[in-house]
């Protein structure tokens, strides 16, 4: 998340919207934006819908058991079809802004 | 009895192995070159090593006291218990993920959805697709899914 905000500015000039999802509520999100000062969208699935729709929960990971997304980052074009998808395997292991930028420029 | 010197190879050895673990979550998570593959800290565990390892043979030496091999046996074992906490941490927990089969894959369409932003404000992907950047059609949208912090 860091690091994406730190380059946010180039995502925009490439004409990319990053949106970060998870299960938190949105007071919690509206909470972390202003703690760490991030200014792009946050969107809340605190029953884990859309997060289940994509087949990314971690079932029972949560603090309190509940399900939460398991990281994983997709770029999509205009028309909302997937361009290019990261699933990792260890989640200390992010993509950085770069990869996805060079990914991003295959996008019309 | 004389006195003997102060063992400071086993509490910088253990000090360090304490700066190398917290260091992550607390400094080197920030940066992509550090996140990832940790390597600061593993290099700081190292170095960490080495110092408790002179300094546990300095603890048995024959002249020390029977209270100096006490305290450098403890910190020793201490200082292997945070490094292999860490190295558990960071090959083995950090991999406890479940692998997704489902998932939208490459040239397929994104499922859309509708969500409240930190306003409370619905936000569905067809908005965030089409609502312009900077007085611009946006080009793509990045969707980024991570565990939350509840």
């Amino acid at each position: 998340m860091r690091s994406i905000e730190q380059s946010l500015d180039k995502f925009h000039a490439a004409g990319i919207r990053p949106v970060a999802i998870s299960v938190d509520s949105p007071e919690q999100s509206r909470d972390l934006s202003l703690k760490a000062g991030y200014t792009f969208t946050f969107l809340s699935d605190p029953r884990a819908e859309t997060i289940r729709r994509y087949d990314l929960v971690h079932a029972g990971a949560g603090d309190k058991g509940q399900d939460i997304a398991r990281p994983a980052e997709f770029l999509l074009d205009s028309s909302g079809v997937v361009r290019w998808v990261n699933l990792t395997e260890n989640y200390w292991v992010r993509p950085r802004p770069e990869q996805i930028l060079e990914a991003a420029k295959a996008l019309r | 009895m004389k006195m003997q010197r102060f063992n400071w190879q086993i509490w910088a050895g253990f000090l360090l192995t304490l700066a190398a673990g917290f260091s992550y979550p607390l400094f080197f998570v920030r940066f992509p070159a550090t996140r990832g593959f940790p390597w600061a800290n593993l290099l700081l565990f190292g170095i960490a090593a080495a110092l408790v390892g002179l300094g546990l043979r300095r603890a048995f030496a024959p002249e020390r006291r029977r209270s100096s091999k006490i305290a450098g046996s403890i910190l020793a074992t201490l200082s292997v218990a945070m490094i292999g906490l860490f190295i558990f941490a960071a090959f083995v927990v950090s991999r406890w993920l479940p692998i997704s089969h489902g998932a939208p894959q490459i040239s397929q369409k994104a499922p859309d959805f509708n969500l409240a932003d930190t306003s409370g404000r619905m936000v569905s992907l067809s908005e965030l697709l089409s609502t312009p950047i900077k007085g611009a059609a946006p080009k793509g949208v990045l969707l980024i899914f991570y565990r939350g912090y509840w």
